[in-house]
């Protein structure tokens, strides 16, 4: 069975920016697949090298076993993508849309699917609708749509929640989640950290062109060890503790812990200091550890080198 | 086949669905200039032995219209939908270059035939230019307006904001239109300038038109033919050369 969505070694600049610099990704068939990384750290330009909108300089790149460049009618339809930016035709309503994209993909009479796809997306009711006069929220599920009409079984959504209200963000995941049960891969790159958490099995978090992380969420999340404790005292924290202070605001502390036993160190002393614990939570570690410390251990890294 | 004809499509969707700017307005255009021109020169000018100047022009308002919707239809829509975006739609379809240019050049074609049909008929009201020969009529508005939306598709790509294509238009299209012998016979111009307009592709577009009509022309049909399909296939490679690397289009 080929991978979804295979890279080999793809480089590619624009002047003199690296902006992929050999990049290594296999994505698996039926995964939900996570790729993060902050700004500019190249998963747009990985995503329009896949969707054929920008050229690999070095590498292979292939869609369900098909090279994006010479196979790129099959990589095409293997695909669908959500770009970024909330791009529309303003000549069009929202199903001739719909409709000319079915027609780009080779599909003629496809209404039926357009219709369960719009019914999906809550876009039923805007048919007829200029793209014009729609909402943001609402041209975004269009875009959604526009890459679901040829039923491509890898689905591509470049940050598809960025500016999107909870109610489409809700109805969107559950359709796209319908979907990937159903078998269809889905690669997702976002700045919600905890949307990347709740949904994707596997994670890729890129940087400055590279793979610097690269597996299964539930893996990367065992990575980070400890947790951490929200305190509220009603004196100061001994100063032993100071060490382990993360965020400190008016008598409340964020405090790191190595391990849930030093929890029991960390209140005896506390009582030995005389000090009263006035509200207190325990924090587990979230995706947001595990991205900043990726990207600091790699800062470190070349600032070292 | 299908994506190819879907790209067409749109394309001459668009065109519907804005009419009024695209088909009805450069119709009124052209028949102001035959009202003016006619008006002013009908009664001092006579190109060919026995043919009214009105009729005379006519063919050739008809031509300039054509060319220059052509023009402007696919050049217009690309840089449209390059600044709003929206080409990442066909940009990302399996759809090739080939069928890319086809849909665009095809689709500017059928505009350009529309106007030129719209402006000959409203000019019957004003004079009737005889048929001597409807085929080489059709046959110039046909490879005109390829010539035309392949020059478009070329503008369309390489300019990367409006002033850009406006500049394109009215620093070539414009000049070479109107020095073509729109409104005139090369014959009547000093032999300096009737050397220069026979580098002019247009000159022979529009003389060869002309000749399908009156059966007169200044030059022979068949040297006019061979010049716009010379010319067109040279922009057509061109334009494919472009849109094969992906110049502007695809980083």
């Amino acid at each position: 069975m080929f991978p979804a969505v295979d890279a080999r070694q793809v480089h590619k600049h624009y002047g003199s920016l690296h902006a992929l610099d050999g990049v290594d990704l296999r994505v698996e068939q039926g995964e939900f697949f996570g790729l993060l990384g902050p700004n500019g750290a190249g998963k747009t330009t990985l995503i329009n090298l896949l969707a054929g909108l920008a050229l690999p300089d070095n590498g292979r790149l292939s869609v369900m076993g098909c090279d994006v460049v010479k196979q790129y009618r099959d990589s095409r339809r293997l695909l669908g993508v959500v770009p970024q930016e909330l791009v529309f035709d303003p000549f069009f309503t929202v199903r001739e849309t719909l409709r000319l994209q079915s027609g780009y993909f080779g599909l003629r009479r496809n209404d039926a699917w357009i219709d369960e796809v719009m019914h999906h997306l809550d876009l039923a009711d805007k048919a007829d609708t200029n793209m014009r006069k729609l909402s943001g929220g609402m041209k975004r599920r269009v875009l959604v749509a526009q890459a679901l009409v040829h039923k491509p079984p890898v689905i591509v959504l470049d940050e598809p929640t960025a500016g999107v209200d909870v109610e489409l963000r809700q109805t969107m995941w559950r359709f796209i989640q319908q979907l990937n049960r159903e078998g269809q891969t889905v690669l997702l790159t976002t700045h919600y950290l905890e949307e990347a958490e709740a949904l994707c099995g596997r994670i890729a978090m890129l940087k400055h062109g590279q793979v610097v992380a690269l597996d299964s969420t539930k893996n990367l999340l065992n990575s980070v060890t400890g947790c951490r404790l929200r305190l509220r005292l009603a004196g100061a924290l001994p100063a032993t503790l100071m060490p382990q202070v993360i965020e400190q605001k008016d008598g409340n502390y964020l405090l790191a812990l190595p391990s849930y036993q030093a929890l029991e160190l960390l209140l005896a002393e506390l009582r030995t200091a005389g000090v009263a614990v006035q509200e207190m939570s325990l924090q587990q570690p979230d995706l947001e550890d595990v991205f900043l410390r990726v990207m600091k251990v790699e800062h470190e890294e070349a600032q070292s080198c | 086949m299908l994506s190819f004809y879907t790209l067409f499509h749109k394309e001459t969707l668009r065109v519907k669905k804005v009419a009024f700017q695209t088909l009805l307005s450069p119709i009124l255009t052209a028949l102001l200039y035959l009202l003016i021109f006619s008006h002013v020169l009908e009664r001092h000018v006579e190109v060919y032995p026995g043919v009214r100047y009105t009729a005379f022009l006519i063919p050739g308002l008809v031509m300039m219209s054509v060319l220059q919707n052509a023009f402007a239809n696919s050049s217009s829509s690309l840089i449209q939908s390059k600044i709003t975006g929206n080409l990442v739609f066909v940009l990302m379809a399996p759809i090739s270059y080939v069928e890319f240019f086809a849909a665009y050049v095809l689709a500017s074609v059928v505009r350009g035939l529309v106007v030129g049909t719209g402006v000959y008929l409203a000019a019957l009201w004003f004079a009737q230019p005889p048929l001597q020969s409807p085929l080489w009529i059709v046959l110039f508005a046909v490879m005109g307006s390829a010539m035309l939306g392949a020059m478009g598709v070329v503008a369309g790509i390489w300019a990367e904001k409006f002033d850009q294509l406006a500049g394109f238009q009215n620093f070539i299209i414009m000049p070479l239109t109107f020095l073509s012998g729109v409104f005139y016979s090369i014959h009547s111009l000093p032999d300096f300038w009737q050397g220069l307009s026979r580098f002019n592709p247009f000159f022979y577009m529009i003389d060869g038109f002309r000749y399908g009509f009156f059966g007169v022309s200044d030059i022979s049909p068949w040297i006019s033919l061979a010049v716009v399909g010379g010319c067109m296939l040279l922009l057509t490679g061109f334009a494919l050369a472009l849109l094969r690397s992906g110049y502007k289009l695809r980083s």
